[in-house]
């Protein structure tokens, strides 16, 4: 993966500091915001970093920009608009008499598009109901995202919150369903149960390539299959399946096992709250998070300080674990489903998505989880004014997309490329 | 082939990365460009190779503007360059890397090779290169790598050939070689630019010297102007080239290597039975052409790499076990050689990357969370007492200049009390006025009586700080001598040659 830092051409120059939450300076690449020291001082960064074949492989350079951020969400919805009109009935019956009356063609696509949208906003956040269901979809996707956020600050690629999610739920549901515990303690025996499930299938991970350098991208992926295989063997065993029923599903938890409502919503939401402000503590911080940052940013010099790179690995794949199980806890103790092949949906994998889209800081991952609750809870007040609820997939993939290509929302949104040259610096020049 | 500049500007946002240059390059001579790091010699450069698009000026070839837009078109023109990283393909013959990117075929696809050994082996002859054309790249020395490299720029009728920093990499006698090489080409009609921020090179081979600063030029010189003339020039300030220190007073041994073996991954011996100790209040320079086992050797020496054989006593306890945790403990002090690689974190702030490894001690974390004040405190104090130039102690060090990003580290390792020093190249790619400032810092840390080791292929380095001498060819130390043996004796250890009179090593 190292030669990404070795194209031909260094592709973006690299932003500043992803590690930087507060926003303390500005970032350098913001071309707006560089005085004429600053552009120096950036070309001399992007050249020391051409200059140096096989350097340590920075995650950063895949983190959009705020800007880039807000671009890609306002560029969606615009496309948004444009598959809403067309998808619409009416805007098409008005087509074919568009020559004598076009005025008719705009306002039908208007009417599709206000509808569409106004029906997103308001199922998503427009009353306290919707507000609640917002942020118990949200929840499961701060949590998830923060592991991956969390590993990705460790220079760790955790595509393996699916699988650390379905352990979780596997865990917290046994404990859930089987034990008979007085109810506030049942509850919490549950979740650590979850969490600690997450914990060690994420554990395990990081041990792997701690001890033996396997890399985390494909045990992260074996490890969702495990799981999988895993929830599917015990399913179909006594201790898990529901008597009497030949579906491979549990019976949902026991009432002491749920998690109390606070304001209306689930704790798993506060937890979820709570969780972005460890995790930002632990990063910014606390000396776990300083040895996490640097190794994740450059791990050669990380070893060179005297830090300990294997330890670093699992404990940032322990604690992303245990995100990914607290993330696990929505479902089976937050709305009390039962255990199924598709008790975590796709949850471990969107995560990713949120991680990288809150540029994997704890405050970013909570918006853009948040982002990515209302637009899936919008998505079905959505299909009820008449547009597919797969609208809102194709909208969080567009602005996946076009946070993945900052060049084409650049373009797009015609902002200057700063500095001009800096993209063609050539390597090797030293001085 | 006359190459002129003409009032070249080239300017990124609002900042100039050089300002209005002029300069003419007359057909057959060596024309040296001096200049600190950031000084614009790059960006000058790249404009020439047709990297980058001057903001203003023209660039004219014999009377005829001319406009690169990429480097095909400067090779079009004439123009070669030799990159200070070379750009060939170590398992490639020379012949096929010179033919690279223009491959001639016998039709059906068929790599014509004798015709392209036939052409390496002429140019070879002409210039007095010595290249076997059919030599496997990755078997060649250094300095024949880079005559493949200037081969290659030949073989595309280069008039004007750009050598960037080539002697970096070099030994002296390499060196000598490659001046030889020059005044050849000279003496053929090759134009030469010659990048350089060494003094004694310039000198020597130069027939006008350009000096750039904050870029412009600054000045031109004749090679006959003294090594301080230029130092001034360069800099813009008068600079003291010697390092003053008094004489050491050498303690008893802190650092005693016994016999250490290092086996790298592929299996090769590169440290072989490696003898030798660091006294306090003592500076051991170890001379030697890079590779040859000092990167290796001063690794095991921090517990980066583990010997295979031999032990490492500190103050007469084995270390040779310990991690660079335990190491950096136990006081030594480490400046690694690849200062962007080893030691520090581009990314991190010049605050967060003053307290990389010190970050655990109790004055900077309690119980497990950072003391922010401490640490701002701290950046505060280094940033002073080591005339940090950077904006804010919260700018990321990758933003800094290479100058600066050094003396980060340098203020980092000085400061928690040392016993051992371990310096490799502590002044690699940093410019003239920091040299000074950093090889003042380690002649007071010695002062203080650390035991002080000094890694460098820089002779002149070595020359400058070591009271002794080790000298390093693979991977064993040959001859450990005073710093009053003359340069070339120096030089020819260094280049392998055995010696019986000076292999007092141990």
């Amino acid at each position: 993966m190292s030669d990404l830092e070795k194209g031909p051409e260094p592709r973006e120059p690299r932003r500043g500091t992803p590690h930087d939450p507060d926003a303390e300076h500005v970032d350098v690449l913001d071309p707006d915001a560089v005085g004429g020291e600053d552009a120096a001082k950036q070309v001399q960064a992007s050249m020391a970093a051409a200059d140096r074949p096989g350097g340590p492989l920075d995650l950063s350079v895949y983190l959009p920009t705020a800007k880039v951020t807000a671009g890609a969400i306002l560029i969606a919805l615009v496309i948004g608009a444009v598959l809403i009109a067309i998808s619409d009935d009416g805007v098409i019956e008005s087509l074919s008499y568009f020559t004598s009356y076009p005025w008719d063609f705009f306002t039908r696509s208007g009417d599709a598009i206000w509808s569409a949208y106004s029906a997103l906003v308001r199922g998503s956040v427009g009353s306290g109901a919707a507000i609640s269901t917002t942020l118990e979809r949200s929840a499961p996707l701060i949590c998830a995202g923060l592991s991956v956020a969390l590993a990705f600050r460790a220079g760790l690629f955790n595509i393996g919150g699916q699988g650390q999610l379905t352990i979780g739920a596997l865990c917290a549901g046994y404990v859930g369903f089987t034990w008979d515990l007085p109810s506030g303690v049942h509850v919490v025996a549950a979740a650590l149960a979850g969490i600690l499930g997450g914990a060690v299938w994420g554990g395990i991970v990081g041990l792997l390539k701690a001890r033996t350098g396997a890399h985390e991208v494909i045990t992260t992926i074996m490890f969702n299959y495990i799981a999988v295989a895993v929830l599917t063997y015990a399913l179909s065993k006594d201790a898990f399946q529901r008597p009497g029923s030949d579906n491979p599903q549990s019976l949902p938890v026991a009432d002491s096992a749920r998690l109390p409502e606070i304001f209306g919503v689930h704790i798993g939401v506060l937890l979820a709250f709570l969780a972005a402000g460890l995790v930002w503590w632990i990063l910014e911080r606390s000396t776990l998070g300083f040895e996490l940052r640097a190794v994740g940013a450059n791990a050669d010099a990380s070893r060179t300080a005297g830090m300990s790179i294997p330890k670093v690995y699992t404990l940032a794949m322990l604690l992303a674990g245990a995100l990914a199980g607290l993330a696990s806890l929505s479902g089976v103790l937050g709305r009390g489903d039962s255990l199924s092949l598709s008790v975590v949906g796709s949850t471990g994998f969107d995560a990713i998505t949120v991680a990288l889209l809150g540029r994997a800081t704890p405050l970013g991952t909570v918006l853009a989880g948040l982002l990515f609750g209302a637009m899936s809870v919008g998505g079905g007040a959505m299909e009820a004014a008449g547009t597919p609820r797969e609208l809102t997939d194709v909208l969080q993939a567009l602005i996946v997309l076009f946070v993945a290509a900052p060049a084409l929302v650049k373009g797009l949104m015609r902002v200057k490329e700063s500095g001009g040259g800096a993209t063609v610096m050539a390597k090797g020049w030293g001085s | 082939m006359k190459l002129e500049i003409r009032g070249l500007t080239k300017r990124f946002g609002s900042f100039t990365a050089n300002d209005g240059i002029d300069l003419t390059i007359e057909p057959g001579e060596i024309h040296c460009l001096l200049g600190e790091n950031g000084a614009g010699k790059s960006t000058l450069m790249n404009m020439l190779y047709g990297l980058l698009d001057p903001t203003e000026g023209e660039i004219v070839v014999d009377g005829v503007p001319v406009s690169f837009s990429s480097p095909g078109d400067a090779i079009e023109a004439g123009i070669g360059m030799v990159h200070q990283h070379f750009m060939l393909v170590p398992v490639f013959t020379v012949a096929e890397n010179v033919m690279l990117g223009r491959e001639q075929t016998r039709g059906l696809g068929v790599l014509n090779r004798r015709k392209a050994s036939h052409l390496v082996r002429e140019l070879s002859e002409r210039f007095h290169l010595a290249v076997d054309p059919d030599a496997m790249v990755e078997d060649l020395p250094v300095g024949v790598q880079q005559r493949v490299e200037i081969i290659k720029a030949l073989s595309n009728d280069a008039k004007v050939l750009i050598l960037d920093e080539p002697t970096a990499v070099l030994t002296p006698q390499e060196i000598d070689e490659l001046m030889e090489i020059m005044r050849e080409l000279k003496a053929q009609g090759t134009s030469i630019i010659f990048i350089t921020h060494k003094l004694r090179e310039v000198r020597a081979v130069g027939d006008r010297i350009s000096v750039i600063r904050r870029g412009k030029v600054v000045g031109t010189a004749a090679p006959t102007a003294s090594e301080a003339e230029l130092a001034e020039m360069m800099v813009g300030r008068e600079v003291s080239l010697r390092v003053t220190k008094e004489a050491a007073s050498v303690g008893k041994p802190v650092l005693e290597v016994r016999d250490v073996t290092v086996i790298d991954p592929r299996g090769h011996q590169v440290v072989k039975n490696v003898s030798f100790e660091a006294r306090a209040g003592e500076v051991l320079g170890i001379a030697g052409v890079q590779g040859n086992g000092q990167t290796e050797l001063i690794k095991s020496l921090l517990g980066l790499v583990r010997p295979d054989a031999g032990q490492i006593l500190l103050e007469g306890r084995d270390i040779s076990r310990h991690g660079p945790r335990q190491s950096l403990e136990d006081g030594i002090g480490y400046i690694p050689e690849d200062r962007s690689h080893d030691g520090y974190v581009g990314g991190f702030s010049v605050r967060e990357n003053l307290i990389l490894d010190l970050y655990r001690h109790e004055e900077f974390s309690r119980g497990g969370a950072l003391r922010l004040d401490e640490i701002r405190a701290n950046a505060e104090a280094r940033i002073a007492e080591f005339d940090i130039r950077t904006e804010s102690a919260s700018t990321p060090v990758s933003a800094l200049s290479g100058g600066n990003q050094q003396k980060v580290v340098v203020a980092r390792e000085f400061s928690r009390p040392l016993k051992v020093l371990i310096a490799s190249q502590p002044t690699r790619g940093v410019d003239v006025g920091s040299i000074e400032f950093i090889h003042k810092r380690i002649v007071s840390e010695r002062d203080k009586g650390t035991a002080v080791i000094i890694v460098s292929t820089e002779l002149d380095e070595v020359y400058a700080l070591s009271d002794r001498i080790a000298v390093m060819y693979d991977g064993r130390i040959v001859a450990t001598v005073d710093p009053d043996l003359p340069r070339e004796d120096i030089g020819l250890l260094m280049a392998g040659a055995t010696t019986d009179e000076e292999s007092t090593a141990r």
